[in-house]
């Protein structure tokens, strides 16, 4: 238990150098460039503080709704909804969960393998992974950006090819045990 | 438990809830700043014209490129739209867009070997050709309906 809650404090502190060593590199980047041509990074800078400005209320809402979610998602709860029986229903759950599932990915990895070991079909587990590519929470940049057609079509389409993708993946798995 | 008690947990949950909402969030600030000041460099140093000669309006080819620069870059997905969002105001094509934002989450190359510990190797490998492929039709399918719609 200590060695795991160990392992994950030196992973986020690793994961915190990494975040910082990129933005430490890019504003070094950016001294550098000044005295070559000081400028154009002006002007790389007005432009840039124009899109943290545009993109603040969008980012609040993010958080808000990221908030939300947490509070009303966990999971454990979704671990009951995608057993061995689930069916029809398993599928469109599965998409669901992927949709509505928060964090990072390596968050998830874990569970998924428990639920597979415990009967979830492979194809579901691809599912609830391509699934993720919808972040409720994020719709609002989306739709910021490319407009709220665009992130509907998309996110139809989505889901379609996350469930066509499923099966194909299933039927890959049939054919391997098959030849075995 | 009465009703107070409830209440009270239901409050500290939802406080935490929010906490961890704030708390993941920041970490993704440094890249997102990261990334936007590397946008304004790029609006600034990068012509139109060689953007336009990367991206020549080809639908497949757009796509195609779209989806294996998305493949190679890994992270939060609101990076990549703010990516897309600002290359489509350069003039890159919304397929090649379309295609980066649907392959950054979906094909995870740099996450391949951690999935294929945990999940399995053929089905890890298996899922991420399989995404590489569905997002460039999903792309052409998206932009092509949008198109015909509006």
């Amino acid at each position: 238990m200590i060695n795991t809650q160990e392992k994950n404090i030196k992973k986020n502190n690793k994961n915190l150098y990494y975040r910082f060593t990129f933005l430490i590199m890019v504003i070094l980047f950016y001294i550098v460039l000044f005295f070559l041509d000081s400028d154009k990074i002006i002007e790389s800078l007005f432009f840039s503080w124009n899109i943290i400005v545009s993109i603040i209320p969008v980012l609040i809402l993010v958080v808000f709704l990221m908030g939300v979610l947490n509070y009303f998602l966990k999971p454990k709860k979704i671990a009951k909804y995608l057993g061995k029986k689930s069916g029809f229903k398993g599928w469109i759950l599965a998409a669901l969960f992927g949709v509505l599932s928060h964090g990072p990915i390596y968050v998830w990895y874990p569970l998924l393998r428990d639920l597979k070991q415990h009967g979830m079909r492979t194809g579901l587990v691809a599912v609830f992974l391509y699934n993720r590519a919808i972040k409720i929470p994020l719709l609002p940049v989306m739709i910021f950006y490319f407009g709220a057609f665009f992130v509907i079509i998309l996110c139809i389409y989505m889901i379609v090819a996350s469930i066509v993708q499923g099966k194909v993946i299933e039927i890959i798995e049939a054919k391997y045990v098959g030849m075995r | 438990m009465d009703n107070k008690e409830i209440n009270n947990s239901d409050k500290s949950s939802l406080i935490l809830s929010f906490y961890k909402a704030i708390k993941s969030f920041s970490t993704t600030l440094p890249i997102l700043f990261g990334v936007v000041l590397l946008i304004g460099l790029f609006k600034i140093y990068i012509p139109p014209a060689l953007i336009s000669s990367v991206f020549k309006g080809e639908i497949f080819q757009d796509t195609f490129i779209g989806s294996g620069v998305g493949s190679i870059s890994a992270g939060n997905p609101i990076t990549s739209y703010i990516i897309g969002g600002e290359l489509l105001k350069e003039g890159v094509s919304l397929f090649a867009v379309t295609a980066f934002i649907i392959a950054w989450v979906t094909v995870g190359i740099i996450q391949i070997p951690a999935e294929a510990s945990i999940l399995g190797k053929r089905f890890a490998l298996t899922r991420n050709i399989l995404s590489f492929i569905f997002s460039v039709l999903v792309a052409i399918f998206t932009v092509l309906t949008l198109q015909v719609l509006i």
